[in-house]
């Protein structure tokens, strides 16, 4: 305890904190001034963007703000101290929209960079690409109506200038690949894509220096623009799913109010709390570390680590967990753990293992590739010897023959195969509203035999509403009022189902108990069926409720119950029946409890549930799973999921979701439907038929061009040819997955996916 | 055919410049927010007597 006040002293303000300097932290100064980067959550228009904007720029002192739309991003700069940061905050939350500061620094930038490279790269091989194809239109017209030798030289000369250092420039993200596969022993598609390169071009060299007939730069460069057109695509359409799902630190972002032993507060960032300190917890606040209460009484929403819907009561003596929100009151608390010891950074990490497990999976291109390199490679070389014992020629001409093979080998439509597919696929996802965040999830739902859900938000809304049961509309009204005074989640669901009415003045919170507000006949409650009722009022009924319940009671008048449930989606029971007609297995594995988890798998017909699961007991069930010879795909919202959602073969998670989770899953779906699951395995199975026909295609291009390239008969001209009809062939062939999308829309009501979120 | 010394230069230095301006725009962050863009147009921010937000590089 000394020691952690001692340390304290030299790394915090000498004075008590003031209250609103828990965000000073992330403000980065440079030589514009005090800078504050936010993701503002809910931002989807140009409106939203302007009122934002419209009311910083109403603050005096602040000098820029702007949002960016894209990635929901915003940048406030101002003049003066940077404790501003926090009013300023407030300023945006006002607006209504929730702000997160984050460190620039530690998040992205490695995408957006990437994304700016393969550009970058892009655009230089177009520009490229382009202008040697203009050289090379006239040198093939010079062969069949005569050219000079020394203009076509002079063209090669030029076609050399611009294609060399553009493959040495566009090139690399190919070379890199390949050399990185190389070094671990392995091959992937980079690497017959890069000899192809470096060989076509160095060939051409010696040929041009040689003024010999045929060069071949256009071919390479050609391959190179076509590659990275499909690579930049592929990035693109996964970038946006990943930026709305990179937002883990907020989970611990906030300062902790560390109570010194001279009774005075101080604010420090999570990392320096140390076990043992004292803590005070505002209500609303998010807890950075795992404590023990001391004192106060309060609930806690505990859904992130649970996933339990119903805020749980906390007291003197309970714990209470890192990422878990403080709800009604302010607590006392002494630190048990922090850092990463919480729970929290327990199942982050128990979520990077499982993770690292995963990542074993090889994309089928990849696999496509450690078979189908060798054999050109060899091919390539039999070419070679067979041409010099053979065919009797001398080892130059031999080795261009060669080199011909692995150009028009070289697989320009076999690495545009899965990309142009998982560009249309994730495009028509995206319609519907479902992200694809990674690359070979469409590839890895195929064949999943097994679909595990969670109950809680994945299921079902995840917010409880109130069941009807009968009670008249007054008392509905009355309770209504009193709810209003709280944040209780039964409380909001009651004032939700109420018409609107005023909210009543002067209501007592009792934590963990319920709601009071008194009246000159007595005192009027809601809350929990032991300390709302008098003795002896409760009336003999069902009490063997599933759901949670409130009861309402007036002076005078008989008790009123209200009781809630947990509805599932609206077709969450048409979509468990269309996966069972599938053939899929599908199980429960919930925190809940057992009765409500029992009631959800009665009413969907899902057979196999299991309730009251720890986040450690869910990922042992899915491996078990898949160790029994399954192929799982997990679909789950809560902090308590992600780690089961890593293990999973493949994973979706609703928008809805903890962002953790949605950091964890493969895919992201938004809206209040469960379709988007069945949408998903369906565009998966298709998209997997279309990239097999593509490498159908591709090898089918190559069985005729390769018997063409061996008999030595290859001229660039027909390099060209090859490997622009072969590329137009995969891409058409890969259209006709976003062509289905429109015939079937209007019939599948897809449309109100995209509509339905908020 | 001599002129073709001059005047290949001379397309690919213009094709160049186009190039440059597309890298110069893609640095410049013009590529950023697209969506965000698109949008902004439909707003009128000068009611509001600021214009664009100020730029704090000026």
């Amino acid at each position: 305890m000394s020691d952690a006040a001692a340390d304290l002293a030299p790394s915090t303000p000498p004075a008590p904190a003031p209250a609103g300097t828990r965000l000073a932290r992330y403000v980065r100064r440079d030589r514009f001034g005090p800078a504050l980067h936010l993701l503002v959550e809910g931002v989807r228009c140009g409106g939203c963007v302007a009122k934002i904007e419209r009311a910083l720029s109403g603050v005096e002192d602040v000098t820029h703000a702007r949002v960016n739309l894209t990635n929901r991003r915003l940048l406030i700069r101002w003049t003066g101290p940077d404790e501003r940061a926090d009013a300023l905050v407030a300023i945006v939350e006002q607006t209504g929209f929730p702000a997160v500061p984050y460190d620039p620094g530690r998040l992205d930038d490695e995408d957006a960079r990437e994304d700016r490279r393969l550009l970058r790269a892009m655009a230089v091989a177009g520009f490229a690409a382009a202008n040697i194809m203009l050289l090379s239109v006239s040198v093939w017209a010079g062969h069949a109506q005569g050219m000079s030798d020394l203009t076509r030289t002079l063209f090669h000369w030029f076609s050399a200038l611009i294609a060399l250092p553009t493959i040495a420039y566009s090139g690399r993200i190919f070379f890199a690949g390949a050399w990185g596969a190389l070094r671990r022993g392995r091959t992937n598609m980079d690497v017959p894509i890069s000899l192809a390169i470096v060989l076509a071009s160095g060939m051409s060299l010696v040929e041009t220096i040689n003024h010999g007939d045929h060069a071949y730069f256009d071919s390479a460069v050609m391959l190179v623009f076509f590659l990275l057109v499909g690579r930049f695509l592929d990035h693109r359409a996964r970038g946006r799913a990943r930026a709305a799902a990179g937002r883990l630190l907020a989970l611990r972002g906030e300062a902790v109010t560390v109570l010194s032993p001279r009774g005075t507060t101080v604010a420090l960032p999570p990392e320096e709390v140390e076990p043992g300190m004292t803590i005070l917890v505002a209500a609303g606040q998010r807890l950075a570390v795992d404590a023990v209460v001391e004192d106060g009484t309060s609930t806690v929403d505990t859904s992130l680590i649970t996933g339990e819907s119903l805020p749980a009561p906390a007291e003197p003596g309970t714990k209470v967990f890192a990422g878990t929100v403080n709800q009604t009151a302010a607590l006392t608390c002494r630190v048990t753990a922090a850092g990463d010891d919480t729970l929290l950074s327990e199942i982050v990490r128990l979520m990077d293992v499982a993770e690292q497990r995963r990542a074993r999976f090889v994309a089928l291109a990849d696999r496509l590739a450690r078979a189908y390199a060798p054999v050109v490679h060899l091919l390539a070389a039999l070419t070679f010897v067979g041409w010099v014992t053979l065919g009797g020629l001398a080892w130059q001409p031999a080795l261009m023959i060669a080199i011909a093979v692995l150009i028009i080998t070289c697989p320009c439509a076999l690495g545009l195969a899965v990309p142009v597919v998982q560009v249309i696929a994730s495009g028509r996802l995206m319609r519907q509203g479902i992200l694809l965040k990674s690359a070979t999830a469409l590839e890895r739902l195929v064949g999943i035999d097994t679909v595990v859900f969670d109950k809680t938000g994945t299921l079902t809304k995840g917010a409880l509403t109130l069941v009807d049961t009968g009670a008249d509309a007054s008392a509905l009204a009355e309770a209504a009022a009193l709810a209003a005074a709280s944040r209780h989640p039964l409380a909001r669901a009651l004032v939700a189902a109420a018409p609107p009415g005023p909210p009543a003045g002067a209501v007592r919170e009792i934590a963990g108990a319920g709601l009071e507000h008194d009246t000159p006949v007595g005192p009027v409650r809601l809350g929990r069926r032991d300390w709302a009722l008098e003795d002896g009022e409760a009336p003999n009924d069902d009490t063997a409720a599933a759901g949670p319940e409130l009861w309402f009671h007036r002076p005078d008048q008989p008790p009123v119950v209200f009781r809630f449930q947990d509805d599932p989606r609206p077709d969450a029971g048409a979509v468990v029946a269309r996966l069972k007609a599938a053939g899929l297995d599908l199980h429960i594995l919930s925190g809940d409890r057992p009765p409500a988890v029992a009631a959800a798998a009665a009413a969907l017909g899902i057979d196999h549930w299991r309730a009251a699961m720890t986040p450690v007991e869910k990922v042992a069930a899915v491996e078990a799973l898949a160790q029994s010879g399954r192929r799982v795909l997990m679909v789950g919202d809560g902090l308590n999921d992600a780690p089961a959602l890593a293990a999973a073969h493949v994973s979706l998670s609703p928008t809805s979701a903890a962002d953790i989770a949605q950091t964890a899953a493969d895919a992201v779906f938004q809206g209040d439907r469960l379709a988007p699951v069945v949408e998903t395995l369906d565009v998966a199975g298709r998209s997997d038929r279309l990239v097999r026909q593509n490498f159908v295609l591709a090898l089918g291009y190559n069985l005729i061009a390769v018997p063409v390239a061996v008999a030595g008969f290859v001229t660039p001209l027909i390099a060209a040819l090859a490997m622009s009809a072969s590329s137009i062939v995969v891409v058409a062939n890969a259209l006709r997955l976003s062509g289905q999308t429109r015939r079937q829309d209007p019939a599948a009501g897809g449309a109100a996916w995209t509509s339905s979120s908020t | 055919m001599d002129v073709l010394v001059y005047l290949i230069p001379i397309a690919l230095f213009m094709g160049l410049l186009g190039l440059a301006g597309f890298l110069w725009a893609l640095r410049s962050g013009q590529y950023e927010d697209l969506d965000g863009s698109a949008e902004r147009i439909l707003y009128d921010e000068d009611d509001e007597g600021g214009g664009d937000p100020p730029d704090p590089a000026r």
